[in-house]
């Protein structure tokens, strides 16, 4: 009664060996991802996968899926998604993966009008299966993976070849490999336009033999290109100076260039969802203007630096400090409780970063910004710990930071009692209900998120958020500019789990750093102020929906952050409800006395 | 009872959830997915239906005697029990589920009580039925029979 076994070869050309490890054993042995709340059709997918000899592994939760996903990058080929689910939205869910992991998701449901369809098709699904779901449709869907690593195992070979496929892809394949060797040269900076024979030559092979390893878009690169498209503007954002500014060796201009068309689409369908806040929450800026916020981060730290502290204690001071300043250029910032909220959550990471730049004075800096950010520096560890969901992507992050320089000030700021020790934060983030964006909210949404519920009860970590960050502001305007950007990546999925941080071993510094230093002294103090007023504005508007455009650097980010947050609304009030406990206990925490919102225009 | 009996029994019943449209071939696919190292299979997933299944119910005679119905959340349940109606074959309760779905985009509360009703009818008497046989099938295999398989009616 058992369907005979597959009894596909693999093929020979080399393209398919990288595609995963099982490959050869195509198709059986695909790792099947399959999430759907409803327990009866759950099990019974998992019985006809399993017939097909696929791996299943199977969810009910889309945030527990998104979960598996991001601690197992490159453990799984395939996802199969319900498409109406309690806790996530499926079509929400399948912009996430094609955007994290740019894995190929099937959409099923028992729903099969044709807008639903649509909407799959629309958000790049590979497939829509209409429930109840028969063998017959699932013994096929290894289709979607073949296709799938062969097409981009094309785009990257046709590149290389000199052929012009699209406008985006660019006439001189060199360029990318230029990059790709010279960020592998770890001088990203001064090397970026080298041309090295021998790298590029390498490079070409390697591209031209590979498979077209599948680019894992973790959170943080994805975080890189984030920054990079809005440094350079949406719409001047070409693959190519993309790349160039990610300086993520390996990447490849293909690479980029299909992931941009990805982003693309998730903005269009973001700005026609505006009215909900920002769609998706890991695209929170959608704006060019939102900038990297990785100067401002290394601006701000070298503020910090100036004040020394380095020390967790020191962060601490530091990151009162700023907070019982007067508020110096962003001064009246009034920030209603979104904005605070995102200039809270906005403000920690881009402390961290100052702090952890302070230390390291190099391109590490960057990535702690993208690796810290959306982690509440304001939070104690203490605190932190209250939120934290599951400290483990962020110990790996922190411990990864701190391979790359990031001094443990920085990191306890963020709630990492130590580099090594996983920071709550992290966990915030990863707990979050949803997706990634959620947890990057959670991160730098901690913050935001506790400031929410504070704020709710009444302002206090809200307006001390704003307060803290206010002088922060004044110092980074830089930093917040690129913080946004790091905003928005985090926001992809700001969790940053183990696997990521090994698998970038190199990149987080490197790709930070381009974009960190890039962005340095990108806006003046006077920016704050900027940002400040235009913040009083959006926050005026409690939709939240602050535009890019109009909200300074740092507004943006804020907005950006708290759009994402109130995009997800439900997720956030099942964070919050999560938190309730650890947000009151943050509160107390976090020791925000001097804070005020004074300073913050209302 | 001899296992020709029983299988004799258990054929004629299961022919009889088919051709009164209770089941359908959904409901073979998931006969056909047992095998030996899911020899309980079938009773598995038909019971993680009834389990969920009575929770929806539950859900759905809540919502629709509140004062204020949600019509969405209806319809939410409505789309779930929908489904896994439809993922074991449960045809008429399925069928029972769409026209429910119908009155709830009407926002017709009278209509959708009596669709509830019928939703509930159709589902203990499936119930009741595959109950019978899950028992007849335990009585083959206690009695050293094989269960008869379905498949050769359709």
């Amino acid at each position: 009664m058992n369907p005979p076994p597959m009894s596909f070869t693999t093929s020979p050309s080399v393209s398919w060996k990288s595609v995963d490890a099982v490959s050869d054993q195509f198709p059986a042995g695909l790792r099947v991802l399959v999430v759907d709340d409803d327990p009866t059709c759950l099990r019974i997918l998992e019985k006809m996968l399993r017939n097909c000899l696929y791996e299943v592994t199977k969810c009910s939760r889309a945030e527990v899926a998104l979960k598996l996903l991001r601690d197992n990058k490159d453990g799984f080929d395939v996802v199969i998604s319900d498409v109406h689910m309690p806790d996530m939205d499926g079509f929400k869910l399948l912009e996430h993966i094609g955007l994290e992991m740019d894995l190929p998701v099937i959409m099923m449901s028992a729903d099969d009008s044709k807008s639903v369809v649509m909407k799959g098709v629309t958000h790049g699904a590979c497939d829509y299966l209409i429930k109840p779901v028969r063998m017959e449709a699932l013994k096929n869907i290894w289709q979607h993976v073949v296709r799938k690593t062969k097409h981009e195992w094309k785009e990257k070979d046709l590149e290389h070849s000199g052929s012009v496929e699209d406008g985006e892809r660019n006439q001189r394949p060199n360029e990318d490999v230029d990059y790709s060797s010279s960020a592998n040269e770890g001088n990203w900076k001064s090397s970026k336009r080298r041309k090295d024979e021998d790298d590029e030559a390498e490079e070409r092979d390697d591209t031209s033999t590979m498979k077209k390893p599948r680019v894992v878009w973790s959170s943080e690169l994805h975080q890189q290109f984030v920054t990079a498209v809005n440094q350079l503007g949406i719409d001047k954002a070409v693959p190519k100076k993309i790349l160039e500014l990610m300086n993520v060796p390996g990447l490849t201009r293909e690479n980029v260039a299909s992931h941009l068309q990805k982003y693309r689409l998730y903005l269009r369908r973001l700005s026609g969802q505006h009215q909900n806040g920002l769609g998706n929450s890991f695209m929170g800026p959608t704006d060019a203007s939102f900038g990297s916020i990785s100067p401002l981060n290394g601006l701000d730290l070298q503020a910090l630096a100036a004040s020394g502290q380095i020390s967790p204690h020191s962060l601490a001071t530091i990151q009162v400090a700023p907070l019982n300043r007067p508020t110096t250029t962003k001064s009246p910032i009034s920030v209603p409780s979104l904005d605070q909220r995102n200039i809270f959550s906005f403000e920690n990471p881009k402390i961290r970063f100052l702090e952890g730049q302070q230390q390291h004075n190099n391109s590490s800096n960057n990535n702690q910004v993208n690796l810290l950010h959306g982690i509440p520096t304001n939070m104690d560890s203490k605190q932190l710990t209250t939120l934290h969901q599951s400290p483990q992507p962020y110990s790996n992050m922190n411990m990864h930071v701190h391979t790359q320089g990031i001094p443990s000030a920085v990191l306890a700021r963020n709630g990492i009692e130590n580099v090594r020790g996983p920071t709550s934060v992290v966990d915030f983030s990863r707990g979050q209900p949803g997706n990634s964006s959620f947890s990057l909210v959670g991160n730098s949404g901690i913050s935001s998120l506790a400031s929410k519920g504070t704020i709710q009860e009444g302002f206090n970590m809200e307006t001390k958020g704003s307060r803290g960050f206010v002088p922060n502001y004044d110092v980074f305007s830089e930093l917040n500019q690129n913080r946004s950007d790091d905003w928005g990546l985090h926001n992809v999925g700001s969790t940053l789990n183990p696997n990521v941080q090994g698998g970038l071993d190199v990149g987080p510094s490197v790709l930070v750093q381009p974009g960190f230093s890039s962005f340095k002294q990108k806006s003046a103090l006077g920016n704050n102020t900027n940002i400040g007023q235009q913040l009083n504005s959006s926050l005026n508007d409690n939709s939240l929906r602050i535009k890019a455009e109009r909200l300074p650097n740092m507004g943006f980010h804020q907005n950006g952050l708290f759009n994402d947050h109130f995009g997800q609304e439900d997720l956030m009030s099942a964070l919050l409800k999560q938190q309730q406990e650890g947000l009151g206990s943050v509160e107390t925490e976090f020791g925000f006395d001097g804070y005020n919102l004074d300073n913050l225009p209302v | 009872m001899e296992v020709d009996q029983l299988q004799r029994s258990f054929l004629e019943h299961s022919n009889a959830l088919f051709h009164e449209g209770l089941l359908d071939d959904q409901f073979s696919q998931l006969q056909l997915l047992q095998d030996e190292s899911n020899p309980d299979f079938v009773v598995e997933v038909v019971s993680l239906f009834f389990e969920d299944s009575e929770r929806l119910l539950n859900d759905l005679t809540t919502a629709l005697d509140e004062q204020n119905v949600e019509f969405k959340k209806i319809d939410a349940h409505v789309h779930q029990l929908k489904g896994s109606s439809s993922s074991i074959g449960a045809q008429r309760v399925k069928d029972t589920c769409i026209a429910f779905r119908n009155f709830c985009d009407e926002q017709n509360t009278e209509a959708c009580l009596r669709c509830l009703q019928q939703v509930k009818q159709e589902y203990l008497l499936l119930k009741t039925k595959l109950e019978t046989l899950f028992r007849l099938e335990q009585q083959i295999v206690a009695a050293g029979g094989a269960t008869p398989m379905l498949d050769e009616f359709f």
